[in-house]
């Protein structure tokens, strides 16, 4: 009896390991492919095999020195974006979150709720408005319009989330501070932001990778080649050339989604704990 | 006693400051004074100008005009600049009525101190009070701007945009002006045999898609949570770490190289099917083919997220009820049926509605992997696997028909509203909780 019991068992886990072996190759397929792809000679998409006969390093090289293709120069534009967007986006809806979590004011709930309203407009409707705004400002074609809108942005997808967060910091240990005759912004700097450690992460990885991918509001804003983030970039390489240079798109892909997937891997936690807060029932 | 209130109030509704001035808060004063002059210099200046330019969108077009004898390019009104012009006047005027009432209820409290026989505030106590018990205002202030620039005007004037005719070919300035037609596009989009036809295909495909898709991904991230979560499975983190790859990989990559995967013709896929000897697939090509082919890579890209997640939730069912379950004599089954599904469910049901808003506005995946094709013939600038998304996108860049795509938005809006503002409402972060407090 206890014997069958135990090769049933047994049985039932060999299945669960063929699946869980099925799903990981599935999930590993695709990356690899592009890494493979990008070490390929030649330039199509076509290959008669997985495993590359000869890898070359030469697209990378290619990417980097290629005059048509700008990537070094987009590369840079898009670090430079992500960065500041992610410290004035972090920045501005740390604000708001804790304005929303630790005062009670006049108009509070209705600006929560418009808040809320406005997060549940397709973020592109409102392109043709800031196109022309933007126009109107003579900041088109510049980077500083894009980190603008990524920026102002931030705190009405991210708010309710970090308010989350927030919320779950005992008011007790802010409060006690105050009756010591610590003011606001030393209570804020010195108490909360320490304390919040996890939701800053959240915000700054959202807000770098928001910037880093997009290529919604770029491609609107960004107009010249020279100033093209590489979201745009790889967009324009996929549906200009697609086949024609198949292998440097995937070297261009590598490159870009290195550094957003080991932050990621390596900030899972924080991700994860960022959506459960803002979302679960308590 | 005198009324100090009642003077104050009158003389502020006069003039800005002059209640303050009364009041003696004589810093004060001059600041209201200072911005009631420059608030009053702009308004006469522009508001006017603004409001008819709101109301008729402009009177001549760019057009040529015989002057002399010679014909001259004469610059026309540009209906959109002005609308957007006239918007920003009239918010800035907005913010200067705001400062109005301020100053006049500002007069009136102090006026009600002094009655009281109080000695008032002075200018230094006033900036105390805005860092001590108005802080939050001074938080949100910076944040605020930025939202009523970038998100909250763009938001009116696309919604206005709704109920004009701005749309290629007619309706483009400068060369044509653009006027109010009320809820012309609305009744065109729903009644007009072109776009009705197009709207409701394209919008059952949305409803279909979102529903397929949020349940796709969120039982398959269970049963995969249930399977490493097992207790015969071991190196749990390492599996765990693998597949959550898909979520780490940013989408618009995985999407680009999704898209050539699938590729008929060169794709990988298809060559792998032809070595065990079956035929090519349409995977992107053929309707039906591309909109299971969609699904099944928002499977791939989804499911991770989902899958950790549960994991999380799994840990906190509580192992007696598994134990009584044994001892009852439950099957596997009947176990998950009755145990862990309700308690997932339970813990989860927010997370369903907001993951189904987002797939309705799944804009990265249509777009990238099939650009909404394959085409549609019978369908008005879309394609077969297009959602409402995308073919407002589509609309505004690449067709002009801004009115249309407009009218889109905002039946977008009042869709996902409806359906999430009851579960954010009862969710943790907007509730007032003050248990922790």
């Amino acid at each position: 009896m206890n014997g069958r019991r135990k090769r049933k068992s047994t049985l039932s886990n060999l299945l669960g390991y063929a699946i869980l072996i099925l799903i990981s190759l599935c999930t590993l397929y695709p990356a690899l492919w592009v890494v493979l792809s990008s070490l390929r000679e030649g330039s199509s998409l076509y290959s008669p095999d997985l495993i590359p006969r000869a890898s070359t390093l030469e697209h990378y090289r290619e990417l980097f020195e290629s005059r048509t293709l700008l990537f070094k120069r987009w590369y840079w534009n898009t670090v430079k974006i992500s960065v500041i967007s992610m410290v004035l986006g972090t920045l501005l809806t740390t604000l708001v979150a804790y304005a929303f979590s630790r005062f009670r004011f006049y108009g509070r709930r209705t600006s929560m709720s418009i808040l809320l309203s406005l997060s549940m407009f397709p973020g592109f409707m409102s392109m043709i408005a800031i196109y022309v705004l933007l126009l109107q400002m003579k900041l088109l074609d510049t980077h500083i319009a894009v980190i603008l809108v990524y920026a102002a942005g931030a705190p009405v997808f991210g708010a309710f989330v970090s308010k989350g967060i927030l919320d779950t910091i005992p008011r007790s240990i802010d409060e006690s501070a105050r009756m010591d005759g610590a003011s606001h912004l030393r209570v804020f700097v010195s108490i909360i932001l320490p304390l919040a450690r996890p939701m800053l992460t959240y915000l700054a990885l959202t807000n770098f990778v928001g910037a880093w991918v997009d290529f919604i509001f770029a491609r609107l804003i960004l107009r010249s080649k020279e100033q093209w983030t590489v979201a745009v970039g790889l967009w324009d390489m996929v549906s200009s050339y697609q086949n024609s240079n198949f292998t440097m798109f995937s070297a261009g892909a590598v490159l870009v989604a290195i550094p957003i997937t080991v932050l990621f891997m390596y900030l899972q936690r924080y991700l994860v704990g960022g959506l459960t807060s803002g979302a679960s029932k308590g | 006693m005198k009324r100090y209130s009642k003077t104050a109030v009158i003389l502020s509704l006069l003039c800005m400051g002059l209640g303050q001035l009364y009041n003696r808060q004589f810093m004060k004063g001059i600041v209201f004074l200072a911005i009631h002059m420059v608030g009053l210099y702009y308004s006469i200046l522009y508001v006017p100008g603004a409001v008819r330019g709101l109301l008729t969108l402009g009177d001549h077009a760019a057009r040529m005009e015989l002057v002399g004898k010679i014909y001259q390019h004469l610059a026309g009104d540009h209906s959109i600049y002005l609308m957007i012009e006239g918007l920003i006047i009239l918010a800035l005027a907005v913010i200067y009525l705001g400062i109005y009432l301020l100053n006049i209820k500002d007069a009136h409290d102090a006026g009600r101190i002094r009655e009281s026989g109080k000695s008032i505030h002075t200018f230094r106590q006033d900036m105390y009070a805005l860092l001590d018990r108005k802080f939050a205002y001074l938080l949100l202030a910076l944040p605020a701007a930025g939202i009523l620039i970038f998100t909250v005007m763009p938001i009116i004037f696309m919604i206005l945009l709704a109920f004009t005719n701005y749309s290629a070919p007619d309706h483009i300035p400068p060369a044509k002006l653009v006027d109010w037609t009320g809820f012309q596009s609305f009744i065109d989009l729903l009644q007009l045999k072109t776009w009705s036809k197009t709207f409701y295909g394209v919008l059952i495909w949305t409803i279909i898609w979102a529903v397929l898709s949020t349940i796709t991904t969120y039982f398959s991230g269970i049963l995969i949570a249930l399977l490493i979560q097992r207790k015969g499975i071991r190196f749990k983190t390492m599996w765990r770490t693998i597949l959550i790859l898909p979520y780490a990989i940013p989408q618009i990559i995985s999407l680009l190289v999704m898209r050539n995967l699938f590729n008929g013709q060169f794709g990988p896929i298809n060559q792998y099917l032809s070595y065990f000897g079956l035929g090519k697939l349409p995977w992107l090509s053929d309707p039906v083919w591309a909109k299971a082919t969609v699904i099944a890579v928002n499977m791939w890209i989804g499911m991770p997220l989902t899958m950790v997640l549960m994991m999380g939730v799994l840990s906190t069912i509580p192992k007696e009820f598994y134990e009584a379950a044994e001892v009852d004599g439950a099957t596997g089954l009947q176990r998950f049926r009755f145990i862990t599904l309700p308690m997932i469910l339970f813990s989860t049901a927010p997370i369903l509605i907001i993951q189904f808003a987002g797939n309705f506005n799944n804009f990265n995946v249509i777009y990238l992997m099939t650009n909404g094709n394959p085409v549609q013939p019978d369908y008005q600038y879309a394609g077969s696997t297009d959602l409402l998304v995308t073919w407002l996108y589509k609309l505004t860049l690449e067709s002009s028909k801004f009115s249309t795509a407009s009218a889109i938005g905002i039946i977008i809006f009042l869709i996902i509203a409806s359906l999430s503002i009851g579960s954010y409402r009862r969710s943790r972060s907007f509730r007032e909780e003050d248990m922790f407090q």
